[in-house]
């Protein structure tokens, strides 16, 4: 074997042993949703078998028809859950965007007293467990007679998500080169024009990003809700999972059903906006 | 069409002065270069002309009313950055049009001003491509097309041509100037290079430290140099600057070598005084081989060593030491001189220049 050959030889062992290492990562990462989406298609009795029966041998749509049959036919009120969670979490991800671009562009662009200071700040916030705030905000809340509001969820979700989205906005204006925001002011822009016409949508696919990650923190979170929310008012999906457990029995089925459920328009959401998160996109605005 | 004129001009930061009350006027229509090392205050000046920056004190004015607490929209002025700053979600057509659509201007008469400017810096084929699709010298016309097509009164010039390498910038350079033929109005032009200054200004400011050293024509920053530091600053190589001290006719230099007093200092210095003497390279030649052969007047000729030449096809520059300092010749028609060869060099003291050591100021008035 010459010496090219056994190159690439071993070359392609390589790129053999990378995608074999590729497969068994997407595996650990898939497995679980691929098994809550099977299990949803399942009998109880599959579900539970010891050994597990890999390969189902009965699919039926059941839990889907149950859960959206209504209350009283051991059905779930799905459908108010699911438009508590897009309430709540739609118009905190609007708020923590809309505060979080307003806060991002002053950190990124404006020098003012304490400035490291509060930003600071804001990441201790973040280091503090959700879970240690659900006792003070309850009997806060409780007080305030919000227990049980979209508005108390919407506040506690705004709050948890507004320094993540100052940080991560502020680093997406820092991007756009200030000498952009200069010339078009010198082009007849008003500092409000330049702002929206060349600032933010060069920070916008940030912006987005910012977004997402508001919207599906919100949209997943258990503990807080857990606590604040009491009925169909304003509990959540992740919340309302709960409510197939009972004193002697989970509906493992029923569970599962609930979670694709969920899963679907957080991930549709990511991919209509994942395609517009085109990275890049400020280049060739200065240098060459 | 608009003279510019600066009074008293300070900007502050903090405690800290970076202008200092700088006066200057800028005719209508004229092509200023505003030059100096970085840190001058160059750039910050042109930024408050520009109204990026505030004004600490002092009166900015164009065309005759100050502008000190006008926005930057409302100075009328265009501006080209050293980073060209296009608009990198816009295609070069909508770059050139932007300032006229934010203006709300008729679309008619953008797309024509747009393509006129366009046809001016031959950009016909890049309209419809990005920033990011072109090479840097299409992407800092497409900088002057915006500028242009805005037709202001001013034209600021933030060291446009620093981000482009050697031949595009003198291409680029010669594209400046022709602009300024054919739209004849005030331009205001940033740069650290002096030979862009004078290739391009018909005056040069020289700034050093927030101060103005000089405001003069190219020809005289050149050949009359206010100080020390525009005699070393205009000029490539850099002119000779040596210190000496005055002897009855003779300037006498460390370690012992002497020059005669050049003729046009006679009056100006007594004996005693410590001097600065300055000659170009253009004035120190190998005898036969200089500017100025034959007509000059007040030549001085002593025989040196060459430590290093530096052949350029159409002159050399020899370097020769005397007095215990490397001195800089340019030689024309040059013949092969070989490193250590002892060759005859003509000074020509009628350019020399002589500075006081302690103001840096010229001796000459």
């Amino acid at each position: 074997m010459d010496l090219n050959t056994s190159h690439r030889f071993k070359r392609r062992a390589l790129k053999f042993a990378h995608l074999v290492g590729l497969f068994l990562a997407m595996l650990v990462i898939c497995l679980p949703g691929l098994w809550i989406v099977l299990s949803s298609l399942r009998p109880t009795v599959e579900i539970m078998a010891k050994p597990p029966v890999w390969i189902p041998q009965e699919l039926s749509f059941d839990a889907y028809r149950a859960m959206f049959g209504g209350a009283g036919q051991g059905g779930i009120p799905v459908i108010d859950y699911f438009r508590n969670s897009l309430i709540i979490s739609i118009t905190s991800t609007i708020i923590a965007l809309v505060v979080g671009t307003a806060g991002g562009y002053a950190f990124a662009r404006y020098k003012f007293k304490g400035k490291s200071g509060i930003f600071l700040g804001f990441m201790l916030t973040r280091a503090v467990p959700g879970i240690a705030l659900s006792l003070p905000l309850f009997m806060i809340f409780a007080r305030l007679g919000i227990i049980d509001t979209h508005f108390a969820m919407i506040l506690v979700y705004v709050a948890l998500n507004v320094p993540f989205t100052i940080w991560l906005i502020d680093g997406f204006f820092r991007q756009v080169p200030k000498d952009l925001a200069e010339a078009a002011q010198i082009d007849g822009c008003t500092l409000w024009q330049a702002f929206w016409q060349v600032e933010f949508p060069l920070a916008g696919p940030g912006i987005a990003s910012a977004g997402i990650f508001a919207f599906l923190t919100s949209w997943n979170e258990y503990a807080l809700a857990s606590q604040i929310t009491r009925s169909v008012n304003s509990k959540t999906l992740p919340v309302g999972l709960l409510d197939y457990t009972s004193e002697f029995t989970i509906d493992w089925r029923g569970m599962c059903a609930l979670a694709v459920v969920m899963i679907i328009p957080a991930l549709t959401l990511t991919f209509i906006i994942q395609k517009h998160l085109v990275s890049g996109l400020t280049f060739g605005a200065v240098k060459g | 069409m608009a003279p510019v004129t600066l009074k008293k001009l300070v900007k502050r930061y903090g405690n800290v002065d970076v202008v200092h009350g700088i006066d200057l006027e800028v005719k209508d229509r004229e092509f200023i270069a505003l030059v100096g090392p970085s840190g001058c205050g160059k750039s910050t000046t042109l930024r408050m002309i520009a109204g990026l920056e505030d004004i600490s004190d002092g009166v900015i004015e164009i065309g005759g009313k100050p502008v000190n607490d006008l926005p930057p929209r409302a100075r009328n002025i265009s501006m080209v950055f050293q980073s060209y700053a296009l608009y990198p979600h816009m295609t070069v057509r909508e770059n050139m049009g932007f300032s006229l659509k934010i203006g709300k201007v008729a679309q008619s008469e953008i797309d024509a001003r747009v393509n006129e400017a366009a046809q001016i810096l031959d950009l016909g084929k890049y309209m419809d491509r990005r920033p990011s699709q072109l090479s840097g010298g299409q992407r800092q016309r497409v900088a002057m097309g915006r500028a242009i097509v805005r037709q202001p009164d001013v034209f600021l010039f933030d060291e446009p041509l620093s981000n482009l390498d050697a031949k595009l910038r003198t291409q680029v350079r010669t594209e400046i100037k022709r602009l300024h033929n054919k739209v004849q109005s005030t331009m205001i032009y940033v740069t650290h290079d002096q030979v862009e200054a004078m290739t391009l200004s018909d005056r040069i400011v020289i700034m050093r430290d927030g101060y103005i050293e000089q405001v003069g024509t190219p020809d005289e920053v050149f050949k009359r140099p206010a100080t020390r530091f525009v005699a070393g600053f205009i000029g490539s190589p850099p002119m000779n600057l040596n210190e000496a001290s005055v002897a009855d006719g003779k300037l006498i230099f460390e370690g012992g070598q002497s020059l005669p007093l050049p003729a046009e200092f006679r009056n100006k210095v007594a004996a005693g005084d410590k001097v600065i003497f300055g000659l170009r390279p253009d004035d120190i030649y190998p005898t036969g081989h200089g500017l100025n052969s034959g007509e000059a007047t007040d030549v001085h000729e002593l025989e040196l060593p060459v430590s290093i030449t530096e052949p350029l096809g159409n002159e050399t520059l020899l370097f020769v030491t005397m007095a215990e300092r490397e001195w800089v010749s340019r030689m024309l028609n040059p013949r092969a001189i070989a490193g250590g060869e002892v060759v005859k060099f003509s000074f020509d003291l009628s350019q020399a220049h002589l500075f006081s050591p302690e103001t840096g100021k010229t001796l000459r008035s």
